[in-house]
């Protein structure tokens, strides 16, 4: 081996090196770029679920316990609590989907003008504050508001309607603030589906109903599913919108987490609830997740 | 041969869709007229028109104060979400991190936590370090809700980005921020500003944690407004309602007709 030839070998590997060492400095700073984002996540989220996890195991002198969760186990209320909870949420899921996928459907087929007006009415709702719309909806749902003085003037009643201060109102509240939360995720997956399977659907012979049923449907599941999945996991979580319409007759998980930290001396109570209620969310997503990915991959 | 379906033969279909709308715009449609009524009885239309529930929360110290402390709150989240969630998608599109994708569920984990155990879990924390009822602790946690939205507009801005600007930018002597803040920034600026939207009114309408975490001097609106509907309804909220409706829609309308028109006029 010449001396130029050892030379220049130990250059490529100097040069690697440094290229190596380059790369992995600028990997820490980009790192660092994240850094703020995560510690907060870390200080505000992470740590404090941890205590509450701590604090759900551990009774009023410290030593380890399963009381707060044989509690919410054996007794009825909290049972029910859980079961109109699941329940709210289902109904409100399903009326989305009623409601959301023909608004989507129609949305996707329209003109772009067509569909930036429609569209508007589904993003100006979603922008308008939560608390706004509650409010709203009480003056609208009141035993002498909008909707129950229009019917009983017009005469289809003789009596008010209780629309509100009871599980109606708090689906209707409910319903009103999730369907966009359905329809956006669903319409950008329905503008995807390749039209050229339905017109290829329609030559095979088809009829429109038919080629809507067995390729149209079958494509836009996939959006359909994710969307009902993040409707039900933010349904779980509601708090303002049964507190406000439900008028004190509707209890949520998260309404008895709020009174539990009030109620009990420790915070082991509200934190056993609270936990049941992230388990079971992070549950719902995680495998609602990988059913998803697998079908992907299935439909390639 | 191909069937094909009139827009006659759809009826049904425009019908549902047309009612749904209906459904989704009532309630802000029904609360503008509201905010002008001359009576405190919930009849529509109102039997006189007046501005009095204008006047009245104009007048009252109680709503001014929540509503200074909730803009000073936002417009602080807008300043600490903003950067941080800016920082993070660059980061995120430039690393190559073996932990990318948890790096990236961490940061916009928030999302998918129920807000009330946010709330709960940060008042526990705020107790401890006895800042419950300030407005850092409330900024801080608006932030934390807020950041995964910066960074999703963000990020979505830099994807149609060509970063090649800012490497010519940078083989031509400038630093790699000094090319950042010339080159790509200016260019993204529209996704870096619907997200400092989205901080603000994140913060802005955020009820849940403001109900456990503020109070006293520093309530916020949503907090007031939350506590006055819980118990008797005070009309002056269809007037704080309309003016929340006109701060959180024309921004975004104003950007929805700009991008329609451009989408127009490219076409």
């Amino acid at each position: 081996m010449t001396a130029a030839n050892i030379w220049a070998k130990d250059m490529a590997l100097l040069n690697g090196a440094a290229l190596e060492h380059d790369q992995k400095r600028e990997g820490r700073q980009l790192f660092m770029l994240c850094s703020p984002g995560i510690l907060l996540a870390f200080f505000l989220l992470c740590l404090p679920i941890g205590w509450l996890f701590w604090f759900s195991f551990v009774d009023a002198a410290g030593s380890p316990t399963l009381e707060h969760y044989s509690r919410i186990w054996n007794e009825g209320a909290y049972v029910q609590i859980f079961l109109v909870t699941f329940e709210t949420s289902l109904l409100v899921t399903a009326i989305c989907i009623l409601l959301g996928y023909p608004l989507a459907y129609c949305l996707s087929q329209m003109s772009q003008k067509w569909s930036g007006i429609v569209m508007l009415g589904v993003l100006v709702p979603f922008w308008t504050s939560l608390l706004v719309r509650t409010y709203a909806w009480l003056v609208l749902l009141q035993r002498k508001g909008v909707i129950n003085n229009l019917l009983v003037d017009s005469g289809l009643i003789s009596q008010p309607l209780p629309l509100v201060n009871n599980l109606t109102g708090t689906i209707i509240g409910m319903v009103h603030i999730m369907v966009p939360f359905l329809v956006l995720p669903l319409y950008a997956s329905m503008k995807s589906i390749d039209g050229t399977y339905l017109r290829a659907a329609a030559n095979l012979g088809a009829s429109p109903t038919k080629a809507f049923w067995q390729v149209y449907l079958p494509l836009s599941l996939p959006g359909l599913v994710a969307g009902m999945v993040l409707t039900f996991i933010l349904c779980l979580g509601f708090y303002i919108t049964p507190a406000v319409l439900g008028g004190g007759r509707v209890q949520f998980i998260a309404q008895r987490i709020q009174t539990s930290v009030n109620l009990y001396p420790t915070w082991g109570p509200a934190s056993a609830l609270g936990v049941v209620l992230l388990v079971l969310t992070l549950a719902i997503l995680l495998i609602s997740q990988l059913a998803l990915n697998r079908w992907r991959r299935r439909l390639g | 041969m191909e069937s094909h379906v009139t827009h006659w033969q759809r009826w049904w279909l425009y019908g549902l869709t047309g009612l749904t709308i209906f459904f989704l715009v009532l309630p802000s449609l029904i609360v503008i007229p509201m905010s002008f009524s001359g009576t405190t009885s919930m009849m529509f239309p109102p039997p006189a028109w007046s501005t009095r529930w204008y006047e009245a929360f104009f007048s009252s110290s109680q709503w001014l104060t929540a509503t200074w402390v909730s803009v000073q709150v936002s417009l602080c989240t807008v300043i600490v979400a903003t950067p941080i969630g800016v920082a993070a998608a660059y980061g995120l599109h430039h690393g190559r991190f073996v932990f990318g994708q948890a790096i990236y569920g961490m940061l916009i984990a928030s999302l998918m936590v129920p807000v009330i155990l946010i709330a709960v879990g940060a008042f526990f924390l705020f107790a401890q370090l006895h800042m419950v009822n300030t407005k850092p602790a409330l900024v801080l946690c608006d932030s934390l809700l807020a950041v995964p939205f910066v960074l999703v507009t963000v990020s979505a801005g830099f994807k149609g980005f060509d970063f090649n600007q800012e490497q010519v930018a940078r083989s031509l002597g400038a630093s790699r921020l000094k090319a950042f803040f010339t080159v790509t920034l200016p260019q993204v600026r529209a996704s870096v500003v619907a997200g400092a939207f989205f901080a603000f009114i994140i913060a802005f309408d955020e009820v849940v944690i403001a109900s456990m975490l503020s109070g006293g001097d520093n309530a916020t609106l949503t907090n007031l407004m939350f506590a006055s509907l819980r118990n008797e309804i005070d009309p002056t909220i269809a007037a704080i309602s309309t003016l929340m409706i006109l701060l959180t829609t024309l921004p975004p309308l104003i950007g929805h007709i700009i991008m329609l028109r451009r989408r127009r006029n490219a076409l």
